[in-house]
């Protein structure tokens, strides 16, 4: 009688001892997209194992129904087991890569981050001659934002489209025709993957009990999230196509859709933040919670600053919330490749991948 | 009603064992649960004794994966539609004919409400598993498999007010007459002896008791592995049976399987079962056949294997097949020894080099031309071989070659507390009046012999309901 032998493996070595373990079980075929894709294989190669890590979403529905978990001697955690290789494929597509380690796991760098750029922009502010326009403008003239907010959000875009190039070559992606587009959207504009399977949720924050907080939590921040780059859009197509400027009306667009995104953004990160120290940090890669919640509270910054700035703009603290909520969204673009805001980015194309081999 | 509700309270309760339960349910399986669930919606006070620590209860449930539903039409899950007689005739034909027709009538009639039953106390069911269509019409199978069951049913049983003690060894049951007069519970290294009005056993069968085993099949039985539960050892059981209750079944009868040899001796579960049989040629320690390998499709071969290999000297058999079948099976949880030549084969298997490449040469003359199909009867037989192989006989000569250890798997035994059709446990004078038994500690009362896929849940369901709603029932009375 021989039992499987615990050695040291790397973190693809850990997840495919997992993974073949699940392959000669499948009871969880049902919870979300991982299982199916596991079971059309019988051999997995580094890179299949790093498409399975990103199109798990961390629901954890699989270790409370699994019966092979510790203290059983195969010792599965598969949610632990995916995260670890997940961050792993995250931080070794991005360069730099030892940039993107200290900010995915320390929640002290990042916030340090914040707070050097809201004194940047404090300074930038204080420095910088009084213009003429009108609103935010008076503090800060709208071509030293744009100076300043474009290269900011542009170049560590680009850092991010080359990383995803790395990451599709290591699983072996195709040409992408529009249905893998439309499958992948419709899985995440409903955020399936979190559903259970079954609709009732995971498995996040009170063990085996399902609940949907999560995912209803995500969506909140996801979607607040676009309704805020909507209204950043939309003003920018106002401002240089319109020739309409800042500041607008409560019933204009740029500002329907930051104030409903600024208040879906707050209340769906701060549940995000709740859930996160309630849930078993040992299902999960324990390198790097002090930097997804440093993230998540990033944004919660972001966006209750932005709101504030729009309930006490004629107030006495409009100079500082101004350089508060702009070193915090300067922080946030600087760091998007290197925080966990990749993990959308990696999401969205594993789940393209997904469609494809189902294809 | 099922809540998905974390009920944070029952978790963290302190139970009393000086209260006076109504009902105490020994078991923690899907059985016991049931019964918890129904007794306690019956308005009963109801304890459950589950004698694994937390991580490790629901018995042997945790490994299941479906249970066989009876329905005359499609049902959410369950394709086309699956009749009591046809159901009684599947369950005839693998026990040939040693069945209460009574009992199993009864359970599978009552399949088919269970499923929504089910359903409305948490359990959430899948579309039958990938590399398991054969199942689609007549399993239903668990989101998540037994585990998730058993998590569900907890939660549910404690969000009624059900109390839960984990590692609570019950020793014995006091009979006076009749009737169960106390429960002996060794409980955190002391002995508690509790008093309910009416009890249920639904603790399992005895198989992780290596030595019973050993009583009942000789010696070789400490070569078998135990597929479930290292927790099931039937003390209550064995303390029913010793007081003059009415048991039924052979001790020797079990459903044993063969599995992988390299699994665990407890517990290694679904993933430790080998599908590679049908493809290949199984030998002894001598290098010798011992039985046809293409007898039938393996869903209806491979609960006799386990025999068949508990048979052979060591009690284990050895699995070769070459490079051409190796993908025609669902993996297993062990890679197979790989070697480029038999002899390196048998040098890796510890088997005699000479005799297996003789028995492989052998078969290989034996083997005619024909048309091989994986998935049906192809009937491509060996000619002029003893033992034949019947179907799927195809010569074993593209390296590399792979080997497989087989080993005997018990999954439960079958010696039980005879019951009758309210689940109530017999004593030689007539029932004993508080005393209910559901699950695999009474399924002899039903199975002599042979097993049919999922049809353990379903006496489980079945009778753990009926047997917490008539201790209920004796209780408020």
């Amino acid at each position: 009688m021989q039992t499987i032998e615990l050695v040291n493996l790397d973190a693809i070595g850990e997840a495919r001892r997992q993974i073949e373990i699940c392959n000669a079980c499948r009871y969880c075929e049902s919870y979300c997209a991982v299982f199916p894709a596991v079971h059309s294989k019988r051999a997995y190669s580094d890179g299949d194992i790093q498409q399975l890590s990103n199109l798990c979403h961390n629901c954890r529905g699989c270790y409370y129904a699994c019966q092979y978990t510790a203290p059983h001697e195969f010792g599965l955690n598969l949610p632990k087991a995916l995260a670890e290789v997940r961050q792993e494929s995250w931080q070794n597509h991005t360069q730099p890569s030892v940039i993107a380690t200290v900010f995915h796991r320390s929640g002290a760098a990042l916030s340090l981050f914040v707070v050097l750029a809201a004194a940047l922009l404090v300074w930038l502010i204080q420095a910088a001659p009084k213009s003429s326009g009108e609103g935010f403008y008076s503090l800060m003239s709208h071509n030293a934002m744009v100076v300043l907010f474009v290269p900011a959000f542009t170049l560590p875009i680009l850092l991010i489209l080359l990383s995803l190039r790395g990451y599709w070559r290591t699983i072996g992606g195709e040409s992408i025709r529009w249905r893998h587009v439309v499958g992948a959207f419709g899985s995440i504009a409903k955020m399936k993957n979190l559903s259970g399977g079954h609709g009732d949720g995971c498995n996040f924050e009170a063990e085996d009990a399902f609940s949907n907080r999560r995912r209803l939590y995500h969506q909140a921040t996801m979607y607040g999230f676009l309704l805020c780059f909507a209204a950043t859009s939309v003003a920018t197509l106002m401002h240089y196509g319109l020739d309409m400027q800042a500041p607008y009306g409560f019933f204009s667009l740029p500002k329907l859709f930051g104030i409903s995104g600024g208040v879906l953004l707050s209340i769906g990160t701060l549940g995000l933040a709740s859930l996160k120290l309630k849930a078993d940090r040992g299902l999960a890669d324990a390198r790097v919670w002090g930097g997804e919640m440093a993230f998540v509270l990033l944004l919660f910054v972001v966006s209750t600053s932005g709101l504030a700035l729009y309930f006490l703009r004629e107030t006495s603290l409009l100079d500082e919330l101004l350089a508060l909520h702009l070193g915090a969204v300067l922080a946030f673009f600087l760091l998007m490749p290197f925080s966990k805001m990749v993990h959308g980015f990696f999401r969205l194309a594993a789940l393209i991948r997904d469609e494809q081999c189902k294809a | 009603m099922y809540s998905a509700v974390y009920n944070q309270e029952a978790d963290n309760k302190m139970v009393d064992l000086r209260a006076n339960y109504d009902v105490i349910v020994v078991g923690g399986g899907n059985a016991a649960l049931c019964a918890a669930i129904s007794a306690a919606e019956a308005g009963a006070r109801t304890l459950i004794l589950e004698g694994a620590p937390k991580a490790y209860r629901g018995g042997n449930s945790r490994h299941t994966r479906n249970f066989r539903c009876m329905h005359g039409e499609p049902m959410a899950v369950l394709t086309d539609s699956y009749s009591e007689q046809e159901y009684f005739e599947d369950l005839m034909k693998v026990t040939q004919g040693k069945t209460d027709e009574h009992l199993a009538k009864l359970a599978i009639r009552s399949s088919e409400e269970c499923y929504s039953w089910m359903v409305e106390h948490g359990v959430r069911f899948q579309p039958s598993l990938s590399g398991t269509l054969s199942l689609s019409r007549t399993n239903a199978f668990f989101m998540g498999g037994g585990k998730a069951l058993v998590n569900a049913y907890y939660r549910t049983a404690q969000n009624l007010g059900v109390d839960v003690l984990y590692e609570a060894q019950v020793t014995h049951l006091e009979r006076e007459g009749d009737r169960i007069v106390s429960i002996d519970v060794t409980y955190q290294g002391e002995q508690h002896r509790l008093s309910p009005r009416a009890v249920v056993v639904s603790s399992g069968g005895f198989q992780a008791d290596v030595d019973w085993l050993a009583d009942a099949w000789g010696p070789a039985a400490k070569n078998f592995l135990i597929r479930g539960t290292p927790y099931n050892r039937g003390v209550v059981l064995k303390d029913l049976i010793g007081q003059e209750l009415e048991s039924v079944g052979d001790p020797t009868q079990c459903h044993a399987v063969a599995i992988d040899g390299r699994a665990p001796k407890f517990d290694g579960g679904i993933v430790t079962r080998l599908d590679c049989v049908p493809f290949s040629v199984v030998v002894n320690k001598e290098g010798q056949r011992f039985y046809d390998e293409g007898e039938d499709v393996w869903p209806k071969r491979y609960a006799i294997w386990g025999r068949l290999v508990a048979a052979q000297p060591d009690q284990v058999g050895y699995v070769i097949i070459d490079s051409k079948s190796l993908e025609l099976f669902m993996p297993s949880v062990f890679p197979p020894i790989k070697a480029d030549t038999l002899e390196e084969l048998a040098g890796k298997l510890d088997l005699p080099a000479t005799q297996l490449q003789q028995t492989i040469e052998g078969f290989n003359k034996a083997c005619t031309e024909g048309h091989f199909h994986p998935t049906e009867l192809d009937g491509l037989a060996t000619q002029g071989l003893t033992p034949p192989k019947s179907n799927w006989a195809r010569p074993i000569d593209t390296p590399p070659y792979y080997g497989y250890t087989l080993r005997t798997g018990v999954t439960f035994t079958y010696l039980g507390l005879k019951v009758d059709e309210s689940a109530q446990v017999q004593g030689r004078t007539g029932p004993i009046k508080n005393l209910w038994a559901a699950g695999e500690i009474m399924a002899g009362s039903i199975l002599g012999q042979g097993y049919l896929a999922g049809f353990g849940m379903t006496i489980g369901t079945v009778f753990g309901r009926i047997a917490g709603r008539e201790a209920a029932r004796y209780a408020n009375n």
